[in-house]
Order: structure tokens, then C-alpha cells, then sequence
């Protein structure tokens, strides 16, 4: 473990010049560029204010309802997103896995890391939101790299799963989308949690993007959030950032040989 | 002297079952829930590699030789890390630089530059040494005008020299090289062997696969010989090649079957099962030189009759550019009837005049009155075109020279002195 540990950190260059190439290829040829990462959660915000704000009233904690929605959507769009990049990252460079070696948790890792200059693109633009909304910052502002980095953690758990399974089951590319579609229903994206029945707000606390947005939305707007929900969130991240850490390594030696 | 590579007792299995029927879990789940308490069929087992054992000394360089799947590309992948042997183990000393194909990870949509740095780091460069060595590489690969455009636009020369440009800049102690140079043009051929030639003159260890023997031959002082994943043979290169070649003209088959190919095209109604390739006199020809005729005899089977088929064969080169397309219809043949059965057809040549190197074989049968395709198949065959003295002279002449060549001589009477000297004289 810890030779491996050595060997991927002498090899981090490769990292940075694949996290450079996803970035890089991802906006040549596209006219608006880097402004894809505001336009996606943006109309996404927008058709949720209208749909959930307006006519269907659902609360949002007194925060106004784009700047309650935009917020989740901030890292959720970069969970789903970076999650179908992470699964796809092995299949997607199969090219690279059959012709050289190099520390094969450097493709998702790459993957998990190429999708945070969007994140940061688009949390630029929350930052113009909270100005616009006259939000008065609080201290907790600075605890919001905390939940960013459980969400790239998660990813990465989750990521080198479903890539790794994705190697052998093509299927894998199939359920990625449909797991995110799920996903943003059984996450507090357009509800805050307090809208559910309280028996259901348990099993919510299961699904770990919930305490991330909770914790998120808590930083910024000084909204209440259950600690317990933190706790629930934070051990399932470690728990399948473990499984899949470990699935991924066990797997990874016949990687070139059935991608 | 110290051993740089050492090979143990390496052994590779693949599984073909594996392979194939793996890939949706809906066939597992499918099986499962027929036979639940069926255990699985048996998978069909190959090795790939049997009992390798040998060691590369401190700046020896080695050739591997052997035929299409003897596994010399496994031994790469295993000594390289790509895969990992069943049994056995390697130990390398050293920074280990493995170059299985050339330019990997190019992305289309990068600059030469970018592809740069972004090829150096996958292959084990520093970014300070591509930093470093940037301009050198950019004159390596005589790209400078387009370094920064994006690859897409390169010609596939251009991509291919930009790529071993790279890999020649890497100064690994233990270099491992997968047959890049069996493509190229002349002058860039000339340039990569130079610079293999550096490499050994700079003590660097080098494994070198290929199918080029007379590269094999001038950079190799030691060749090893796969044959069926073992070592068949380990020495001076010279008597290594010299026995690995002497198989060829017993040894393999100048015929091919066709019926178990996968993926042809046509409506099945006829279909090709057999390709054989023979001498003027219709005997099996194992040797194919440069210049002399052959017969190519294509067997088919008609499930029923068929009603004026055209025969058609494309002869291309390895890299995809067509000699020569040819078909009954093209000669004006009109078979008005194929009965149902077995049969052949033969494409007599008089003299093949293709330079030595490989050659692909498409075939397919079509209809000529209506557009229907009955059979077709994209390059089940190829055909070796061995090293022969084409002009009558010494000199190695294969691919590197062109595709084809013509009943030609130089006429030197012209020069004013008179008096010409032979040829032969100044090799």
C-alpha cells in the first residue's frame, strides 16, 4: 500500500497533464466556452424557480428559492457530471491502458479533478448571487471547501466503481445517467429535507449528497442542518470511497486485458 | 556486467471464454437463472506464454522475433506492466521507457506542443525535462511551422514523427520498442534507426520486436525467438534469423480457410472458404519472392445457384493503400451460371512486381446484374512478400523503396567518360 501510495504520488504529473487534456478538449471548438459551466445549473436553476418556486410553492428555508436551488445544483451538477466522466474514464482511455503503464487510479483521479475548474466557474457566479440577494456573509463561508471536498471524495469512491465495473460490464454506462436522473430527487435539490415527512427524512440522511448539501446550504445561508445527517453523510462517503478504493485496486491487474 | 532485465519462469494464460461472453451482465444473468446449479461451461484456455526465463545484460540490445501471436506482444505488455503474468515474475532495474505504439495518448484536438507534454509526461518525462528538451524534440520531428496547430490537421507522417520524436528524447536505462518502425517514409525510417543506433552507443538496454529482419539484423547483437509462448531460440542474431526464416519455407501454410472468419459482409448465398496461394506450376507456394508469378485459387461454396457473380480480390498495402483492384466483371467475364456446390476461381499473375513487405488480401463476390453483395471480406489474408535480388543487385530493396517496382535497367553509356562502373563494385 504504501509502495503504491509512492508510486502514484511520483507519477502526479500525469494527473495534472490528463486533468489539462479533459479540460482543455472539453471547451475547443465551443463557442461559449468556460460559460457552459453557469449556463447548465442557470436554466436548470431557472426552470426549477418556475416550476417548483412559483406553481408548485415549495419552500426554501426564507433563502429565496433560485438562490436555495442554484446552490445544490452548484455541486450537484459537478457530481453528476464528474460521476459518468469518473465511471466512463477507464473505458474512455482504453487506448492508453492496452499501450502503457501507469498507476491506473490516475484516470478517474484525472476525471474527478478536470470537473472542478466547471465547479469553480459556476460557484463564482453563486458568489454574484449572494452579493445580488444581499446575503450577509457569515464566517461559515470559509467551512464550504469542506463540502466540495467530500463531494470529490465521493466521486472518486463511487467513480472508480462503477469504472472499474464498467471494464467488464458495459452496462455501467447505462446506469450512470439513470442514477443521477434518481439522484436528484432523493437529494434535496428542489425540497429542502424539512418538506418530507418526517419518517422519510431518515432515509434521506442515507443517501450522502444529502448531508453535502445540507452542510453546503447551512455555510452559506446559516440554515439549520442535523449534525447527525453531517456524521451519516461523511461515513457513507469513507465507506464507499473505501469499497470502491479497494474494488478498483483488486481489479485493476486485468484492467488491459478485457477493457 | 550487470543483468538489467530478468525473466522468470513467466508464464501468461488467457481464457477465451472470459473474453467473449463477459461483457453484459445480462448473459451472466441470463445463464444463472437457467442452470442455477449448472456450474459454468468450461472456458477454452490459452497460454499465451509458457516458461519464459532469460536476462538482458546492462546495455545489451535484444530482438524478439516470432511469428503473428507467438506472443511476442504479450512479453512486451508483461514486461512493460500493461498486463500481469499468470505465473513468474520480471525484474527490471532502472527507469523502464516502453514505446508499443507511437504517440500514445495524442489527442486530435491538441497542438503539436500540447500533445508534447501531455505524450512526455504518459511516457514517464518530467515536465521540466519536456521543458527542457522541447526545442530539440520539435527539430526532431520537423514540425516546427505546425506546432501549433491542432493534430487533427497533421498528416499521419507528421503525427508519427512528432510521436517518436518524444520517445527519443526519453533516456530510459531500459528501452522497450514494439515494431514502431515498420512504418514511415524512407528519410524518417533512416532517422528513427539513428537514433536506436544512439541509444545503443549510449549503453541503454533495448528490447526490440519486429518483423523487419534486416532491421532486427543491423541494430540487434542478440535475438530471441518466440515461437508458441516459449523460448525457441536465444543467440547471436544472425543464426537466430537465419533459423527462424528456414521455418518459413516448410512451415507455414500458404493456404488459409475462411469459413470461420467473423465479420463478413454478403448475403451468404455463396461464400468463399479457402484461399490458397501457389506457384506458376499449381504447387503450394510457402515463399512468395518479389517479381515471380502466382496463382491466387479462391474456393467457394454456393449454397444455390448463382446467376452471374463477379469474383473480386483488392490487393493493398499494410497501411491500407490499394495496389490493385481487380474482378472477373472488370475483364469482361460473364459466368452466367454458378451451380450450387464447391468450386474455385484463379487470379493468374505473371509476375508479381510488389516490393517485399506485407500485403493485405480483401475478397468478396457480388452479383452483376443486380447490386447485391453475396460475400466480402476485409482483409482475411495476407500474403509476405520475401527479400529477393530484384535488380539484380545486393542491396536490401523492400518497402521503404515504394509499393511496386518495373522491368527497368540504368543506361549509362551517356556519361562522358565511358566508362561505367559495375554496380556490384562499391557496395
Amino acid at each position: 500500500m504504501g509502495e503504491w501510495i509512492s508510486e502514484v504520488w511520483r507519477a502526479r504529473e500525469i494527473l495534472y497533464f490528463l486533468a489539462w487534456r479533459d479540460v482543455k478538449v472539453r471547451y475547443k471548438q465551443a463557442a461559449l466556452g468556460v460559460a457552459w459551466a453557469v449556463l447548465q445549473p442557470l436554466f436548470t436553476m431557472i426552470i426549477f424557480t418556475f416550476f417548483f418556486g412559483r406553481l408548485a410553492h415549495i419552500p426554501s428555508e426564507g433563502v429565496p428559492y433560485p438562490l436555495f436551488s442554484y446552490s445544490a445544483l452548484v455541486l450537484w451538477t459537478y457530481f453528476a457530471v464528474t460521476l459518468s466522466q469518473v465511471g466512463n474514464s477507464l473505458v474512455s482511455n482504453s487506448s492508453l491502458i492496452t499501450k502503457i503503464y501507469f498507476p491506473r487510479v490516475l484516470l478517474p483521479g484525472a476525471a474527478a479533478f478536470g470537473g472542478l475548474l466547471d465547479l469553480v466557474v459556476s460557484s463564482v457566479f453563486l458568489l454574484g448571487m449572494l452579493i445580488y440577494y444581499r446575503i450577509t456573509p457569515r464566517w461559515t463561508l470559509l467551512l464550504t471547501p469542506v463540502f466540495v471536498a467530500q463531494t470529490v471524495l465521493l466521486v472518486l469512491g463511487v467513480g472508480m466503481l462503477l469504472a472499474a465495473l464498467n471494464v467488464r460490464y458495459r452496462d455501467v454506462k447505462y446506469t450512470i445517467p439513470f442514477l443521477t436522473q434518481i439522484g436528484l430527487f432523493v437529494t434535496p435539490i428542489i425540497y429542502p429535507v424539512t418538506f418530507l415527512p418526517h419518517r422519510f427524512q431518515s432515509w434521506l440522511a442515507l443517501n450522502p449528497m444529502t448531508g453535502v448539501i445540507d452542510g453546503f446550504r447551512a455555510c452559506l445561508f446559516g440554515s439549520h442542518v442535523d449534525p447527525a445527517v453531517l456524521v451519516c453523510s461523511w461515513t457513507v462517503t469513507l465507506t464507499l470511497l473505501l469499497i470502491g478504493g479497494l474494488h478498483f485496486r483488486t481489479t485493476e491487474r486485468v484492467f488491459a486485458d478485457i477493457v | 556486467m550487470t543483468a538489467s532485465i530478468i525473466v522468470e519462469d513467466l508464464s501468461k494464460r488467457y481464457e477465451l471464454g472470459a473474453l467473449r461472453h463477459e461483457t453484459q451482465l445480462r448473459d451472466q444473468l441470463v445463464r444463472s437463472l437457467r442452470a442455477p446449479f449448472r456450474r459454468r461451461t468450461p472456458k477454452e484456455i490459452i497460454w499465451a506464454l509458457r516458461n519464459v526465463s532469460f536476462s538482458v545484460e546492462e546495455g545489451e540490445v535484444v530482438g524478439i522475433i516470432g511469428r503473428n501471436g507467438a506472443g511476442k506482444s504479450t512479453l512486451l505488455k508483461i514486461l512493460s506492466k500493461i498486463t500481469y503474468p499468470t505465473s513468474g515474475r520480471v525484474r527490471a532495474h532502472g527507469r523502464v521507457a516502453s514505446l508499443l505504439e507511437v504517440g500514445t495518448g495524442f489527442h486530435e484536438e491538441l497542438t503539436g506542443r500540447e500533445n508534447i507534454f501531455l505524450n512526455g509526461s504518459i511516457l514517464g518525462m518530467r515536465k521540466r525535462e519536456v521543458d527542457a528538451k522541447l526545442d530539440a524534440i520539435i527539430a526532431f520531428a520537423g514540425v516546427e511551422r505546425f506546432i501549433d496547430t491542432p493534430i487533427k490537421r497533421y498528416s499521419s507522417g507528421m503525427r508519427l514523427r512528432l510521436g517518436f520524436a518524444v520517445a527519443a528524447h526519453l533516456e530510459p536505462d531500459v528501452l522497450i520498442v514494439d515494431e514502431v518502425l515498420a512504418v514511415g517514409d524512407a528519410g524518417f525510417q533512416k532517422k528513427c534507426i539513428s537514433a536506436m543506433e544512439d541509444l545503443r552507443g549510449g549503453g541503454r538496454t533495448v528490447l526490440f520486436v519486429s518483423h523487419n529482419m534486416a532491421a532486427v539484423e543491423n541494430l540487434c547483437s542478440r535475438a530471441i525467438w518466440i515461437a508458441n509462448g516459449s523460448v525457441r531460440l536465444d543467440g547471436p542474431t544472425h543464426s537466430v534469423i537465419e533459423a527462424y526464416m528456414a521455418t518459413f519455407s516448410t512451415g507455414e501454410s500458404a493456404a488459409s480457410e475462411l469459413s470461420a472468419v467473423e465479420g463478413r459482409r454478403g448475403g451468404g448465398e455463396i461464400r468463399y472458404t479457402r484461399v490458397e496461394f501457389l506457384s506458376s506450376d499449381r504447387e503450394l507456394q510457402t515463399l512468395t519472392r518479389a517479381g515471380k508469378g502466382i496463382v491466387v485459387r479462391l474456393h467457394y461454396r454456393a449454397r444455390e445457384p448463382i446467376e452471374r457473380p463477379s469474383f473480386g480480390l483488392k490487393i493493398c498495402t499494410e497501411l491500407g493503400t490499394v495496389v490493385s483492384d481487380t474482378s472477373t466483371w472488370l475483364h469482361g467475364l460473364d459466368i452466367p451460371l454458378v451451380p450450387a456446390g464447391e468450386g474455385y476461381v484463379e487470379l493468374e499473375i505473371d509476375s508479381l512486381n510488389l516490393l517485399p513487405g506485407r500485403y493485405q488480401f480483401s475478397l468478396w463476390i457480388n452479383s452483376c446484374v443486380q447490386s447485391h453483395l453475396y460475400d466480402g471480406l476485409e482483409n482475411p489474408v495476407h500474403l509476405d512478400i520475401e527479400e529477393t535480388p530484384i535488380y539484380g543487385s545486393t542491396r536490401r530493396i523492400d518497402n521503404r523503396y515504394g509499393v511496386v517496382f518495373f522491368p527497368q535497367r540504368w543506361r549509362l553509356e551517356g556519361i562522358a567518360s565511358g566508362a561505367a562502373v559495375p554496380v556490384t563494385a562499391n557496395r
